[in-house]
């Protein structure tokens, strides 16, 4: 048993200061967390209140308004037709997207080629570039080509994805030995079944990342779906929770019940992928650093 | 088989991806220049040459300058509190005996993934005159309530703190990949020599993530500049368009005043300040000293 002694008094203070210190670090870090919960806390409370108290009162506890204000949301906007669109696009898009930016990563990773250089060079400057300046002539160009109010324009342009490209093809250079690409020829496999049976399950971990972040900037998307889709039907999710704020007239009761419906499948997504997303940003992170 | 036979499968595989890459990302870039020099009917489509006209009126208009002042009092608002709050967030993580890492983590990274409606329109409801939730509190704590959507500044803050909300947490992750790519070795030998925690921020880490913290830097002004969705959602009519950054211009010229010629050509002017400004951010922090940390002399002079 240790006694304490000249030498210790000054390890408890300096101990004394280093628990201080943990503390307000503890502190520093559990406000913002809070800070940041309090807007989704809001949304969530608020939801559950009518319009009158959300606007007249702080509310702490929830109300029982719930029902009756997703009853007035309903009366505003198709929600469950536009929580069908938003998927049935963000789905779509997501599986068209991977498998051909998978195959251009393929053959950036596994063949030589005349011109390889020179294609990945302008995937690589593509990145770089600002989306904007082509928000004009996509528009044009949609309207040239009838595809006006479909879900196509939100849908086959995203297999443009040069950072997906980039991302397989970086992977595939990592994780794929040519050797078993040279063993599957010699097999006498189809360059296709070794893409579909070799390359995509070896990369199956990067395909889902990739995916659920596909997935989320669909769901997510605003600007797009705001300027090619007209009619009412097809509205995504986005659009109709926006619109609701232009049709109600201030009743926040039913606003904020279209935000919480707009989160919870992201809730549920990020249960189940919170992990992988961290690690895609990371990946990220790791090839520009 | 050989390579040469093989190669020829590789433009099989790389068609697809390229055919829509020319179609939908290469063709609208140039498409867009094109209509740009031109005035375009909206009711027909049809194009009609007018040379520079909509350069000429883009940069002569006082509200094309005052979008790009908006963007980026906007930007500076929101990325200054977020990438410090990102980065001491991330260095107290790092610490061994912090405990909550993951769950945090999460917490402070989940906004990012909320949808900008949803943003947009929490927000402008929270901070909305009189019944808003933070004027509520305000008027509970006995504090005046306060307009924001009708004070331009304010407004503007409301913005950058939305902004900063959503992206904070996604830049935790970044700084924490990159610190995590420092040796420990580096720091224990710090230890051995007497550094403190100070001496380690500023002498090992700062130098060792620099360059994760130049693409921070660079893609978020990328990124901010482009900002959108929270300009439009946020308030619905802010006094002198105060919170109107250069893409709602550029939207509001095109898609609500329909002249797309004129949006055509603020695309490019964007594109161009975009680039200016990623240019400078670069050169500015580039480094210029040497693997010895000595500042690099001029040329000519000797070492």
């Amino acid at each position: 048993m240790k006694t304490v002694t000249k030498q210790s008094a000054e390890a408890i203070r300096s101990s004394a200061i280093k628990h201080v210190l943990h503390a307000v670090i503890y502190l520093f870090a559990g406000g913002i967390a809070i800070t940041t919960v309090i807007p989704f806390a809001i949304m969530l409370i608020s939801s559950t209140h009518d319009t009158y108290d959300i606007v007249a009162q702080i509310n702490i506890l929830p109300g029982n308004q719930f029902v009756r204000n997703i009853q007035r949301l309903t009366q505003f906007a198709n929600i469950k037709q536009g929580m069908l669109n938003s998927l049935f696009i963000a789905i779509v898009t997501t599986f068209v997207q991977i498998y051909f930016t998978a195959m251009a990563g393929y053959a950036f990773s596994k063949f030589n080629f005349k011109g390889k250089n020179f294609l990945f060079g302008v995937v690589l400057v593509a990145m770089m570039l600002p989306g904007q300046i082509s928000i004009i002539g996509s528009y044009k160009q949609i309207q040239d080509m009838n595809l006006m109010d479909s879900f196509i324009p939100l849908i086959i342009p995203s297999i443009a994805d040069c950072f997906a490209v980039f991302f397989y093809k970086q992977f595939l250079d990592g994780s794929l030995p040519n050797e078993m690409i040279e063993a599957a020829i010699a097999d006498g496999a189809k360059e296709i079944t070794i893409f579909h049976k070799i390359a995509l399950p070896m990369i199956a971990p990067a395909l889902v990342t990739e995916g659920v972040m596909n997935f989320i900037g669909s769901w997510n998307s605003y600007l797009k779906p705001l300027i090619y889709l007209t009619s009412k039907e097809k509205m995504t999710l986005p659009l109709m929770i926006a619109s609701v704020r232009d049709a109600s007239h201030a009743d926040f009761g039913a606003q904020y019940v279209g935000m919480v419906i707009s989160v919870i499948p992201l809730v549920v997504l990020f249960v189940f992928s919170s992990r992988m997303i961290m690690n895609n940003i990371s990946i990220g992170s790791a090839i520009k650093g | 088989m050989s390579l040469k036979k093989r190669a020829k499968y590789a433009y099989f595989f790389l068609l697809p991806f390229f055919a829509i890459f020319l179609v939908f990302s290469v063709y609208p870039i140039f498409y867009s220049l094109f209509i740009s020099f031109s005035k375009m009917d909206p009711l027909s489509g049809n194009l009609s040459f007018v040379g520079l006209e909509n350069y000429l009126r883009l940069f002569t208009s006082d509200f094309f300058y005052k979008s790009i002042f908006n963007t980026l009092i906007i930007w500076i608002m929101s990325i200054i509190p977020q990438l410090t709050i990102a980065f001491i967030l991330a260095l107290i993580m790092q610490n061994k005996w912090f405990r909550g890492r993951s769950i945090l983590r999460n917490v402070y990274y989940f906004p990012n993934l909320v949808t900008s409606v949803t943003i947009g329109l929490l927000f402008g409801s929270m901070f909305s005159y009189p019944g808003g939730a933070i004027n509520n509190v305000m008027s509970a704590l006995g504090v005046d309530k306060v307009d924001f959507q009708n004070n331009q500044m304010l407004a503007r803050v409301v913005i950058a703190i939305a902004i900063c909300w959503k992206n904070f947490g996604f830049n935790i992750i970044f700084f924490t990949a990159g610190l995590n790519t420092v040796p420990k070795e580096v720091y224990e030998a710090a230890e051995v020599d007497g550094a403190n925690e100070w001496h380690k921020i500023t002498k090992i880490t700062l130098p060792l993530i620099r360059p994760i913290l130049i693409y921070v830097f660079i893609t978020s002004i990328i990124g901010g500049l482009q900002m959108f969705d929270e300009s439009k959602l946020v308030f619905t009519h802010v006094p002198g368009d105060a919170t109107t950054t250069m893409i709602k211009y550029l939207y509001d010229s095109s898609f609500v005043r329909l002249q797309f010629g004129y949006g055509a050509a603020a695309s490019y002017g964007i594109f161009i300040i975009i680039t200016i400004f990623s240019v400078f951010a670069f050169y500015v922090s580039k480094d210029r000293s040497d693997e010895y940390g000595r500042k690099r002399k001029r040329k000519g002079s000797k070492i």
